[in-house]
């Protein structure tokens, strides 16, 4: 494979109700989901189906138990909650104090770029749907990673992986990776540590919002004792072919440019790992620390130490990986190579090409370099130290959702970030799923026959059909069927849910 | 927002110019991005949030995942 891939995202956001610190996020939370729900949502609302789900669910082959798990781990009871799925196939829902969407499923680098983007857009009419409820209190939105006083929410990544790929191999080579990748996909933080206080020796910007929250090399957890490398094998997908590789260290993007390349090169990775191409050891040693080591320095001049003793920038890190995705593409597909794989590789080559030279020539591409020199020419023209409360607020309010306030959006509205799609594309996406998965199935299926849906999730929709006793569960167990192409005629012919069930069981 | 869009451009004029015009154009670049640079804080100081101080201190939020 290339960059293609099934993949998919899901962003917690962070949240805050205007002027009530002290307020329930769970409650505001809801509030958000609902807000959205019942002014898109025509007929019923279909909930969740947690049949399939296993959080526990150990990719090294054992499940935990339920009794020594962590409260916070037990995703699937169903705590009534808002939760519902979205036309375009996506989940939105309250995942513990955070507002979470979770993309559709896509197969290429540039649609997890679009859906994702279209998720922002749903948070934003959300809150806008929530102000009109008589008497509320604006809730404010934010597609951030840290609250700088301890709290850390994820920007998960999810990538479809075949079973047969030993385990091992994944954190072997998959660790140097993810060590490294952050001077391309971070999204920039003010402050140092978990609490963002150590502001000693004006080190008080890093690049990544995620890093100083990693205490583990490999683990199932996600919210204590985070690990690099996360364990979690809940497929959604037929387990003997596929696991979920589950990503939970990125930092939640704004930029295009990082979000395209963060699944991009990842997806790349993922193949070469699934093939064996890897041919080189870049294991790092005491990977935990070089992470936060990386993060720490800007100027991208940290060197990281390799188990085989030579030592390397980040940069000159990913430029190995580079160099083997290089190769690999070229072994593989030669000039047949697809648009967006070759894309990938020139885009990440030229990043890091500059990177090295000098990374403020990203930052019309790239989330923290974008967020540094904003921070740089605040901090030039009114003396002001990392530890100003300024700065924190530029941090802040850089990933506030609402197009007048954020300062990524004043940015890219300035034409100073490079956009990818443009804003019709994004906004379709809110509506629309994409055509390549069961993503697809889902979606239509919501949009069409809303009435007869009465719960559906990653692996199945289930309708509650009128004369039938029982509700009648569709499963959607292999992510690359229930496309346009396979299902598009069929949906399109079909004016009733009774009579696709019929079609499909026929 | 709509001047920050339209980029300065040299003619092909100046760009064949002498030596000494190509420093005062340097000069004047660096002036104009100075420019460039004040506009878009500018922009930014009047959508910033009040009271700095007490708007990043009541962002707190719960851990999550």
């Amino acid at each position: 494979m290339s960059v293609r891939r099934v993949m998919g995202t899901e962003v917690e956001y962070g949240i805050s109700v205007q002027g009530q610190p002290s307020a329930n996020p769970m409650v505001a939370s809801s509030q958000i989901v609902n807000a959205y729900a019942s002014s898109t949502a025509r007929a019923r609302r279909a909930r969740w189906d947690f049949e399939e789900e296993s959080p526990l669910r150990d990719a090294r082959g054992f499940d935990m138990a339920r009794q020594i798990a962590d409260p916070s781990q037990l995703t699937d009871e169903d705590l009534g909650l808002a939760n519902v799925i979205l036309t375009n196939g996506a989940r939105l829902y309250v995942d513990h104090a955070h507002p979470e969407y979770s993309s559709p499923e896509v197969t290429t680098p540039l649609d997890v770029v679009r859906w994702e983007k279209a998720g922002e857009q749903v948070m934003l009419d959300a809150s806008r749907m929530a102000a009109q409820v008589p008497g509320s209190t604006p809730i404010l939105l934010y597609k951030n990673n840290t609250d700088n006083k301890g709290a850390s929410y994820g920007a998960h990544e999810n990538y479809l992986m075949r079973r047969s790929t030993q385990f091992a191999e994944i954190v072997r080579h998959l660790t140097p990776f993810f060590v490294s990748r952050q001077v391309v996909t971070g999204a920039g933080r003010v402050g140092i540590g978990q609490d963002g206080r150590d502001t000693t020796a004006d080190r008080g910007f890093q690049i990544s919002q995620r890093s100083d929250y990693f205490e583990v090399e490999v683990g199932l957890e996600t919210t204590l004792k985070r690990p690099i490398i996360n364990t979690r094998d809940e497929p959604h997908a037929d387990p003997a072919v596929y696991r979920r590789l589950h990503v939970i260290l990125g930092d939640a993007n704004l930029a295009e440019v990082s979000i395209y390349l963060k699944s991009g090169t990842t997806a790349l990775v993922l193949a070469m790992i699934e093939d064996g191409f890897i041919d080189r050891d870049l294991s790092v040693e005491g990977a935990v620390k070089a992470l936060r080591d990386v993060s720490h320095d800007p100027t991208l001049r940290h060197l990281v130490t390799l188990r085989d003793g030579r030592r390397l920038t980040a940069v000159q890190l990913q430029l190995e990986y580079l160099d083997l995705a290089r190769k690999y593409v070229e072994d593989r597909y030669g000039s047949d190579a697809d648009d967006q794989t070759v894309d990938v590789l020139a885009r990440w080559e030229s990043v890091l090409t500059r990177l090295e030279r000098d990374p403020m020539e990203c930052a019309t591409e790239l989330d923290w370099v974008a967020k540094l020199k904003l921070l740089q020419q605040y901090r030039d023209r009114d003396g002001l130290g990392w530890d100003d409360a300024k700065l924190h607020l530029i941090d802040l309010q850089y990933a506030d959702v609402r197009p007048d306030k954020g300062l990524y959006h004043r940015l890219a509205a300035a034409g100073r970030i490079e956009r990818l799609l443009d804003d019709a594309t994004i906004e379709a996406a809110m509506h629309d799923p994409p055509v390549d998965t069961r993503a697809y199935f889902r979606g239509r299926c919501l949009d069409k026959y809303a009435d007869a849906v009465a719960a559906a999730s990653w692996d199945s929709v289930i309708f509650d059909l009128p004369g039938r006793e029982s509700l009648q569960r569709v499963p959607t167990i292999d992510p690359l069927r229930g496309t346009r192409a396979h299902v598009g005629e069929l949906i399109d012919r079909c004016d009733t849910a009774q009579a696709l069930v019929a079609a499909i069981t026929r | 927002m709509a001047q920050e869009q339209k980029q300065p451009r040299k003619s092909s004029q100046e760009e064949t110019a002498t030596e000494e015009v190509v420093e005062t154009d340097v000069a004047e670049r660096k002036e104009m991005i100075d420019e460039d640079v004040d506009a878009i804080l500018d922009e930014i100081d009047e959508v910033l949030e009040t009271n700095a101080e007490d708007f990043v201190k009541s962002f707190i939020q719960k851990g999550g995942e």
